[in-house]
């Protein structure tokens, strides 16, 4: 569902590495593909490493540069391990108008550190449910800045 | 090859067909402004500094990719374009820091150049000066990031004529950066052949050679027209200014 | 497929469907399901099949009614009734069709808000599965596909949708038919048709609820146009922040290919036409077509200058046909019934009908579907019922970031291309955000100058720059730190990124500000002047 959040169903390190190369030779190793196997890569491995990214220039034959450029242009590309837990506060122009504002000011204050992965969204298009919140995939609708606060502030495993 | 005929700030010139505005108002000793584009360079229509007005367009158009056309009636200098060019001149001081009493091509800077002939003598917006890291790992050379205009020069001639592509653009809008492969420091890129293009056709001081003091560096692109031209043109012999 | 075989398998359909009792259509799309839609819809096959009744009521998903503020909603075909705000507890209820117990959430098609709408492009919600392209052929869908590869030639097809006057629905409103022509009359063997799913406006969730709803509606409106201009491959670009519309896509494609309906010889026919998926990465620009174009080929989403356009030079060089998701499908009802049809519907100078994602302070958020024309006041008061109680309406933005807004004394403007650039904003795609008398204007410019500058590319400096400096001030005014000079200034950098950026993300990127400016420069006065603002909404809040 919930494109940023990690995903739990991570295989095995030579699992992914063969699924990887296998998008790779989908692709005919074609560096025109980059955008999709970068969305491979991430999906597999959770983040972009910099070995990740070493591998996939050398792969598709392009500039090392090339490719950090491009990945670091779209910002569903993340470069650090996500956190345990991941929170998108939508700022689309109906949640604004309904006060995403203040939802994230909350949310800023009371995510804790370590846990979560704090990203804003530019309308989940789920505007007739605004202010929205989607907390590790599950839609929080009409959500009041108090109660997106104890979400964030309390949610643990275990 | 033909031959156009056209009007340029009231003066009629001919250029060759395949010749864009710029380079045409350039060999007719008309100096329109610009800061990305380079001669023998593919052109980015970036900076948005060498804009001019065509009669008969509704659009500015940048003299730097436009083909001139026969009949064509252009104007560089227009009082609206000189306004246009300052607040862009404006803009680029106010982006990141660009003091040059302490700058090493002071004196020499293109975008120091281009703001004293525009007379923009004060910045009327909100210094942004964030603080980007300068990077001197490399043995010769050094690149301050606060002093770039991300006008791509360094990007396109290590890609199109060094053929090495060390450099390229990361991020996006006002976070761009320049970066070394895949961001390490310049001094441990694998790709990059120390040619010193980059540091030649950079506009202002953010490339800049090691062991120059404040106003010492001085840049010198004659490499360029005869990298690009001498093997069409045989000549084997590089007219290069003395450093 | 053959000809045949579609009739066969639309007739197989539609008697399975005629033998049913009931068929409960749950909406299905991004704005029902974030409200507990699948629950609702688990709770109802469950109290089907507990029931014993699963040979004569199917439990279906559907794509968008419309009506997302009371979401999640459920359609049942016996009686025609929609339930609102269905919750898995009302299961048995629905099922039973117990009007008295959903008492309140009961909305009829006579209702204003659905006796208002002329739905064509939203035609198969509530009435068809999206993961079922059965369903969509039962509803005649790929007939028109079937013509346009057996019965039309392309110029003929390129013709009647010359004749349909159907516009861009992306925003500029470019005549279709003309950018199909340009496409269809390039000589190169290699073509390309590009379908811009790429909806990245914050509030305009149209395409991405047409995707969801009704994939195969769009699919067969590309593989027509590949066939009007002579292409062989198609892609669509959707945002990779739509999950949904990108499996629902997937999934369209994979059955569309293995009923022959896309691939190799379409219908028997000489006709090959392939669609490929490219997932975007969280880039507004790339709705730009130049920069959509380079990053379906890899690389930065920036755009390059035109000319040359696409149809010239487009995807790797080759001509190129870009359209958006709402003008796609519109191709197959122009095939079915005539461009003359089409154009005998809505404003004369842009025909057809138009969905409107309205949302912010109004009572009846969600989409909506109406003739071209149709007045501001009809959507929003008529079909929207209005502004929370004890608000006054104050504006519309339409177009988002690079639009502007409509103040009360418009309301009764046609929503037209035309029209509504004589009033300084745009049509756009189909972002309709309704304010009152508590929002802040002066905040509503800074929200999307934020906007616009967290979106540039960063290539040209009137952009990259200008658009921080101008966020700067409009920042500087909703905090109460506003200057007299911030207004030249503001007008200054307006003027350079309309006339000096490199493409329509800067160029439009000041119409929010001048928009608000010209309708409301007396709350700009209040801010700067008196250090107040009269909405009490923004930073400022309502302090003095």
């Amino acid at each position: 569902m919930n494109p940023t959040a990690p995903d739990l169903n991570i295989p095995a390190s030579d699992e992914r590495e063969k699924l990887l190369e296998r998008a790779m030779a989908r692709h005919h190793n074609s560096g025109d593909a980059l955008i999709e196997i970068l969305h491979t890569a991430q999906q597999l491995y959770g983040y972009l490493s910099r070995p990740l990214l070493s591998k996939m220039a050398r792969r598709l034959n392009l500039p090392p540069s090339h490719v950090l450029g491009v990945a670091t242009f779209y910002h569903l590309f993340r470069f650090e391990p996500p956190k345990k837990h991941s929170a998108i506060v939508c700022l689309g122009t109906a949640c604004y108008a309904s006060g995403a504002g203040q939802l994230l000011a909350a949310a800023q204050q009371s995510a804790s550190e370590g846990e979560w992965t704090l990203t804003t969204g530019r309308c989940v298009g789920s505007c007739g449910l605004a202010p929205i919140a989607i907390c590790d995939g599950i839609p929080l609708a009409r959500v009041k800045p108090g109660d997106l606060a104890a979400v964030l502030g309390g949610k643990h495993d275990g | 090859m033909s031959v156009r005929t056209l009007e340029v700030d009231g003066r009629t010139i001919t250029a060759m067909a395949d010749q864009t505005i710029f380079s045409a108002a350039w060999d007719n000793g008309i100096r329109i402004p610009r800061l990305c584009h380079l001669g023998g360079l593919p052109d980015a229509a970036a900076c948005r500094l060498c804009l001019v007005e065509i009669e008969g367009q509704k659009r500015l158009q940048s003299a730097c990719t436009t083909k001139v056309a026969e009949d064509m009636v252009v104007r560089t200098d227009t009082p609206a374009l000189q306004a246009h060019r300052k607040l862009i001149i404006e803009l680029l001081f106010a982006e990141r820091n660009h003091v040059c009493s302490v700058c090493v091509v002071n004196g020499a800077c293109e975008l120091q150049t281009l703001a004293a002939e525009l007379g923009v003598d004060h910045i009327r917006m909100k210094p942004q000066y964030p603080k980007l890291p300068v990077d001197v790992s490399h043995h010769r050379f050094g690149i301050d990031h606060n002093r770039c205009i991300l006008c791509t020069r360094c990007v396109r001639v290590c890609d199109s004529v060094e053929g090495a592509h060390t450099w390229d653009v990361a991020g996006r809008g006002r976070n761009s950066l320049i970066i070394s492969d895949l961001g390490e420091p310049w001094g441990e890129s694998a790709s990059c052949t120390s040619c010193g293009k980059c540091v030649q056709v950079c506009p202002t001081g953010a490339l800049f050679s090691k062991g120059k003091t404040v106003a010492e560096m001085r840049k010198d692109r004659s490499f360029l027209q005869y990298i690009v031209t001498a093997r069409e043109k045989r000549l084997w012999i590089a007219e290069r200014k003395p450093r | 497929m053959t000809a045949d075989g579609l009739r066969q398998s639309r007739e197989a359909e539609l008697d399975r469907q005629s033998r049913l009792k009931n068929r409960i259509a749950c909406c299905s799309v991004a704005g029902c399901l974030a409200g507990g839609g699948d629950a609702v819809r688990a709770a109802l096959a469950e109290e089907v099949k507990a029931q014993g009744a699963s040979a004569e009521i199917e439990v279906c998903g559907t794509g968008c009614m419309g009506l997302c503020s009371r979401g999640p909603l459920v359609r049942s075909s016996a009686g025609e009734i929609t339930y609102a705000e269905v919750k898995p507890g009302d299961a048995a209820a629905v099922v039973r069709s117990d009007l008295d117990s959903l008492n309140g959430r009961i909305l009829r098609q006579s209702d204003p808000f659905f006796a208002g709408q002329r739905r064509l492009i939203l035609a198969n919600s509530g009435k068809v599965d999206p993961e079922k392209i059965a369903g969509y052929i039962a509803q005649g869908g790929y007939q028109s596909l079937l013509r346009a590869t057996s019965e039309m030639t392309p110029e003929e097809i390129v013709a009647e949708v010359k004749k349909s006057k159907l516009r861009g629905r992306g925003g500029a409103g470019y005549p279709a038919g003309l950018k199909w022509e340009l496409v269809a009359r390039h000589p190169s063997a290699t073509k390309y048709v590009i379908c811009n799913a790429d909806e990245g406006d914050p509030g305009a969730f149209m395409n991405r609820s047409v995707l969801e709803g009704d994939p195969h509606r769009v699919l067969e409106g590309m593989a027509i146009a590949g066939r009007a201009v002579g292409a062989q491959q198609g892609y669509i670009y959707a945002r990779g922040e739509s999950p949904l519309a990108i499996e629902r896509i997937r999934t369209a494609i994979d059955q569309a290919q293995r009923e022959g309906l896309l691939g190799g010889r379409v219908f028997d026919s000489d006709f090959h036409f392939r669609i490929d998926l490219r997932i975007g990465a969280g880039a507004y620009v790339c709705g730009e077509e130049t920069a959509l174009i380079a990053s379906i080929e890899g690389k930065r989403g920036q755009p390059v200058l035109r000319p040359p356009y696409p149809p010239e030079s487009g995807l790797w060089g080759h001509p190129t046909l870009i359209n958006n998701v709402e003008t796609f499908a519109n191709i197959p009802q122009i095939i079915e019934n005539g461009g003359d049809w089409f154009a005998g519907i809505g404003a004369p100078a842009s025909p057809g009908t138009k969905i409107f994602a309205v949302a912010g302070r109004i009572r009846n958020s969600g989409l909506v579907e109406v003739p071209i024309g149709t007045s501001l006041r009809t959507i929003l008061f008529e079909i929207g019922g209005g502004v929370p109680e004890g608000y006054e309406f104050k504006a519309a933005q339409t177009g988002g970031p690079a639009g502007g807004c409509i103040p009360a004394q418009y309301l009764d403007v046609p929503m037209d291309y035309d029209s509504l650039t004589g009033i300084g904003t745009m049509m756009g795609s189909g972002g309709l955000i309704v304010m009152d008398t508590s929002s802040c204007m002066v905040d509503v410019a800074r929200f999307f100058m934020e906007f616009c500058m967290d979106e540039s590319c960063g290539k040209c400096i009137p952009c990259r720059a200008g658009t921080v400096q101008m966020n700067e001030i409009l920042g500087r005014m909703t905090s109460g730190e506003g200057k007299e000079a911030d207004f030249a200034m503001l007008e200054a950098l307006s003027g350079l990124l309309v006339e000096a950026s490199l493409c329509g993300l800067g160029r439009a990127a000041p119409n929010p500000v001048l928009s608000t400016l010209r309708h409301f420069r007396s709350e700009y006065d209040a801010h700067v002047r008196e250090r107040r603002c009269p909405a009490g909404s923004c930073r400022m809040g309502a302090s003095a």
